[in-house]
């Protein structure tokens, strides 16, 4: 596959999505785990939502 | 399960949890199959391999747009029904259209060099979609400076209701005005002017990156609500040590 005279532009186009969409996907997964663990931790402390509360 | 359940939030993340890793498994080998056949496709007889810049960036234009509908849909549930899921939704789909509309700015850019002599010209399309980053980057702002989340929301569902006037004028701008920019040649009355051996890896990479927004959207939606959680559970929490 020859990417002809203009190979730089096409390089540099694929480069910026894929850096673009891997911060995307990176940010989701550590807030995703991030947020878990603070709710880890609160549930460890005993802090519950009213809507978990009995009675 | 009917549909309407959905809108409960707890049951909301069970069908997210179970989804999601099928969602990504179709991503990744969407994305397998349309890269393959996009670096295989022709070139073309102008443009040359340029035309593979073409595979990011239509796709990432559609979602751009794609992205400030879907807010302006979320705008309506929450301003007529105050429902928390719409505001989640509408807030999680910004920084994705942010981010889709910030790549088919740079991809056309890139492209716009070596097919039309220039990175940029202030022509009709080109600056209605940069107007659609500045929205996406004013309800981001109004999303994360706002001290009550639900404050925020409503000036974010008026505000993407009111951008969404710019939608019909990105994609009719080539119509209405003289532009630099191509006019429609995918969807038209008389049918694609595309050849089928570039057009067909064009929509499969469409179809990845559709699946791609999909799965992100549901993920960041997923954390919003985790988010909300812990922030009503420190409310709680500070009542409870001053009470």
């Amino acid at each position: 596959m020859s990417l002809g005279p203009h190979a730089d532009f096409i390089v540099a186009a694929y480069a910026v999505t894929l850096f673009v969409v891997a911060l995307l996907v990176g940010w989701v997964v550590l807030d995703y785990f991030a947020q878990r663990r603070i709710l880890g931790d609160l549930e460890e402390r005993g802090v519950t939502r009213r809507s978990q509360r009995k009675g | 399960m009917p549909v309407i359940d959905l809108a409960n939030p707890t049951r909301f993340l069970t069908v997210v949890n179970r989804v999601l890793p099928w969602l990504i498994a179709a991503t990744v080998i969407l994305f397998a199959v349309g890269l393959f056949r996009a670096m295989n496709a022709p070139d073309d007889y102008q443009q040359g391999a340029t035309v593979k810049i073409m595979f990011l960036h239509v796709p990432a234009a559609w979602l751009g747009m794609f992205g400030w509908g879907l807010m302006s849909v979320a705008a309506l549930g929450t301003l007529v029904w105050r429902h928390p899921l719409a505001d989640v939704a509408g807030k999680a789909a910004a920084p994705l259209g942010a981010a889709f509309t910030f790549i088919c700015l740079v991809t056309g850019s890139l492209w716009g060099r070596p097919t039309w002599g220039t990175y940029w010209v202030w022509d009709a399309r080109l600056t209605s979609m940069l107007v659609l980053l500045l929205l996406y980057f004013g309800v981001l702002a109004l999303y994360w400076t706002a001290e009550e989340p639900g404050r925020g929301a409503r000036a974010a569902a008026i505000l993407s209701l009111v951008g969404a006037v710019n939608l019909p004028i990105i994609k009719f701008s080539v119509d209405w005005w003289n532009t630099l920019h191509q006019p429609a040649s995918i969807f038209r009355m008389d049918g694609s002017t595309i050849d089928p051996a570039i057009l067909t890896p064009l929509l499969i990479m469409a179809l990845a990156f559709t699946l791609l927004f999909v799965t992100l959207h549901l993920a960041v939606m997923r954390n919003e609500i985790l988010r909300r959680r812990v922030r009503s559970m420190r409310l709680i929490q500070a009542q409870e040590l001053h009470a």
